[in-house]
Parts: structure tokens; C-alpha cells; sequence
């Protein structure tokens, strides 16, 4: 990701404010899975994983792994009371139904209108789909976490995707390094600002229109 | 092992390496077979799972919905060495399930507007449009489980389960791998996953290598 571990760790804090109790959620792979530990105390959320997992607890101490129960990246796991197992069928059934109040996501690009591509860069990139295509369309709230730019410095919230979308106005949040932008249907709302940066800085490092209101909430490097 | 030769179609349990039955991929390793057409939700590792197909060039198509965790196919298909064919999670299980269960394919709106319309019929029912994703068969489907009787009844574990339950439907010869055979009539029919209807061979297993691949 070529980001230092506090900004992952930054980033993840402000994706788990929007995590409320009683929320059921599924956090994809890297900066996403991180969310899970900057949850308030008394927030009770059902975790879910494509794999077949609905409850997911915390990380395992060591040593104590049960070698068959993983989450979708395929780290382990425990389960939490009320916790169930199934069939990858029955988890994308829980997707595609709409069950799911939040789905944290990477990103490569998200356009103007919401549209996110995160899965391909054709001829270098090839992760693969995997079940974002399912959690971006369907999830009540999409929240996608990524670096404000690519590594050559170029946006990555653009006026359209170049690469192949994931799915079309889906994203209903971004949290980047940088910013926090809300899509709306007049546009990319910028909500909050990171520290160190300016809301100019955050203009300038960003290729979609952003509308701006009179006074933009700064995020102090420290979250509470 | 006598079922799975040069050329043939075979569609693999599992998620992320779990899930992936290992003596009877290594046993296949050891027999070499090659020109393979694999199905299964990912490419497993280089070196673990059903991953080992692929790096060590057995392999001549993939259908799955990852291939992150294995960086050998990303380089393969670039190369054009390995076709790989892209289904989104969901739609590949649900292709798989329709091939277990008899159905010709599944309607679908994930996928509209992105590369996975790319040459799929479109249909419209009440008002709204879908893809039409064909169904998947196998010649032959290797799956791991916990327990097995003697009949071919599985019980899977934990989130070991994943695609195995589809995928052990949907072999025109189905083969487990199981940590545990018992005698019929030592299962409770409550507990039973797959039912033995759909199972062709029970093999034990050596034990699982799939442990954390991703650390």
C-alpha cells in the first residue's frame, strides 16, 4: 500500500465511526479488516465473511488457531455468541438480499457519480473480482478506504473510472489519508479534512469536482 | 485417481487454500496430470492447495473469482499461458450450485455495466434486467470434509465448508477427502451437509498443509 502503518491505522479509526450497534458488516481485505479493532466497546456488531461466516470475533491468540475457520482473506478467526457457518451460496444470498448495513472496501478509483473499480488493472494487475462486484452493488452503505493518489501521485477520485468499473454509483463514502467525501446527487461533498492538510491541498490532489460547504471539520491527527 | 487424467475438467473446493482437499491434490501432483480445467473460487497458493496446479504449469484454464493470493496465475494469464475466466464471487457459486442441481444457469444483475456483460444474453423479467450465467459441471469434483460415513454422507467444519457443499454436487464424479470415515449409521441425519447421493469416493485424508498461508 506504500502507507505508513499510522495513516492504514488513522484511516480504519474514522471507517469504524460509521459502524453503529446492531449494524451487520463485512470488511474486505487490507486497510478494511483493521476496522474491526477501533470499534466502541458497547457497538455489538455481526461480522460477516464470503466464505460462510456470519459473527466473527477477534483474532486468535497464537497457538490457539483453529486451523479450519478463516475469514474471506483467509486469516483466523474467532466466532462470536449467536455466530453461524454456511456455504459460500448462502453468504452472497445474505449480500445479494440486502442484509448487509456496511461494507468497508478498497479502492483503486471512484468516479463523480460513486462508480468504484477496484479490482483489475488490465495487464497488471489481477487480483481478481472476488465477491466485491456482489458487496458493492448490494450493501446498504459502501464505504470505500484507499490513499487520496496512486503512487505516481495521480488521483484516484476521478471525474470517470478508466479502469473496469466494479459497480456503478455504488460507493456512498470515501475516507481517504486525506479527506472524508461524502457522495451525494449533487456531487462529492468534502465533509472533513485530515491534519496535516489543507482543504486546497485536498482540491488539488483531487481530479472530481469536490463541492466544498463554508466550513469543512478538521481531523486532529490523534482520534479519540 | 483413475478418474482425473490429461485434458480433464476439474472443480476444486475450498476458499483461500481452506477448504482444499490436500492428499488428493498432491496425489494428483504425484501422478501428473496436466491440460487441466480448473473451477473453484480461487488460485489457491504457489506452493499450498490447489494452487499447485498452476504454478507448476498444469493447468491450461482457470474459471474463478480471485487469483490475488497466487501470484503465478496473475503472470500466467498475462503471458497468455493460462486462460482465466472471471466470475464474481456470488455468480460462481450459484453457477456451480445450478450445475449440482440440475439447472441450466442463474439470472443475475451483479455484473450489469462492468467487463462481466462482456458476450452474456440479457433477459428482462418483470421490468427488471439480468444476466443469464450458464451452469458449471465438472468431469470431476474433489472436496474436503471433517467426517464422512461409509455412504458418503459429509459434515464439513467451521468455515471449511465454503464452496465444498456446492462443489460436491456438481462432479459427474464426485470425490471427499475426509479427516474422519465412519460406519453407516454412526452420523445423526440432522448433522448431515452433503447428502452421500452426490459422493462417488471417500478417501482419508494425511492431514491439511492450508495453515495461515496468508502470513
Amino acid at each position: 500500500m506504500g502507507m505508513g502503518v499510522n495513516i492504514r491505522e488513522r484511516i480504519a479509526k474514522r471507517a469504524a465511526q460509521e459502524i453503529k450497534d446492531g449494524m451487520m458488516v463485512n470488511l474486505g481485505i487490507g486497510i478494511p479488516s483493521l476496522v474491526a479493532n477501533y470499534l466502541a466497546s458497547e457497538c455489538r456488531v455481526m461480522f460477516h465473511a464470503e466464505n460462510g461466516v456470519l459473527g466473527i470475533g477477534k483474532e486468535p491468540e497464537k497457538g490457539k488457531e483453529d486451523p479450519t475457520l478463516c475469514n474471506a482473506a483467509g486469516f483466523p478467526v474467532t466466532t462470536v455468541p449467536g455466530a453461524s457457518y454456511f456455504d459460500s451460496a448462502v453468504a452472497f444470498g445474505m449480500i445479494r438480499s440486502g442484509y448487509l448495513d456496511i461494507t468497508i472496501l478498497g479502492g483503486l478509483e471512484v468516479s463523480e457519480q460513486g462508480d468504484l473499480a477496484n479490482w483489475i488493472v488490465p495487464k497488471k494487475r489481477v487480483p481478481g473480482i472476488g465477491g466485491a462486484m456482489e458487496l458493492a452493488k448490494k450493501a446498504k452503505k459502501v464505504i470505500v478506504v484507499m490513499n487520496h493518489t496512486n503512487k505516481k501521485g495521480d488521483a484516484k477520485i476521478v471525474k470517470q473510472c478508466r479502469l473496469p468499473l466494479t459497480a456503478k454509483a455504488c460507493v456512498n463514502l470515501i475516507i481517504t489519508d486525506m479527506a472524508v467525501i461524502e457522495v451525494t446527487e449533487q456531487g462529492l461533498l468534502l465533509k472533513e479534512v485530515m491534519e496535516p492538510y489543507s482543504t486546497e491541498e485536498v482540491i488539488e490532489a483531487t481530479e472530481a469536482h469536490l463541492l466544498v460547504p463554508g466550513e469543512v471539520k478538521i481531523v486532529k491527527r490523534k482520534l479519540d | 485417481m483413475n478418474y482425473i487424467n490429461d485434458g480433464c475438467s476439474l472443480m476444486f473446493g475450498g476458499f483461500g487454500g481452506v477448504g482444499n482437499p490436500p492428499t488428493l491434490i498432491n496425489g494428483l501432483i504425484e501422478k501428473g496430470v496436466k491440460d487441466l480445467t480448473l473451477i473453484g473460487n480461487d488460485a489457491g497458493f504457489p506452493t499450498i492447495g490447489i494452487g499447485k496446479f498452476i504454478s507448476q504449469g498444469r493447468a491450461k484454464k482457470l474459471i474463478a473469482s480471485h487469483i490475488g493470493s497466487n501470484p503465478v496465475a496473475g503472470q500466467l494469464m498475462v503471458d497468455g499461458l493460462l486462460e482465466v475466466e472471471f466470475s464474481p464471487q456470488g455468480t460462481l457459486a450459484e453457477r456451480i450450485r445450478a450445475g449440482g442441481v440440475g439447472l441450466g444457469g442463474v439470472l443475475t444483475d451483479i455484473g450489469l455495466d462492468s467487463m462481466m456483460e462482456e458476450g452474456k444474453q440479457k433477459v428482462q423479467v418483470d421490468g427488471k434486467t439480468f444476466l443469464i450465467e450458464s451452469a458449471l459441471r465438472a468431469d470431476v469434483a474433489i472436496v474436503y470434509a471433517k467426517k464422512a460415513d461409509e455412504f458418503g454422507n459429509l459434515i464439513y467444519e467451521t468455515s471449511a465448508r465454503n464452496t465444498n457443499p456446492l462443489v460436491a454436487m456438481a462432479g459427474n464424479i464426485t470425490i471427499a477427502e475426509v479427516e474422519e470415515i465412519v460406519p453407516v449409521g454412526n452420523l445423526d441425519p440432522h448433522d448431515i451437509h452433503t447428502p452421500g447421493i452426490f459422493v462417488d469416493y471417500v478417501i482419508q485424508s494425511k492431514g491439511v498443509d492450508w495453515k495461515w498461508a496468508w502470513e
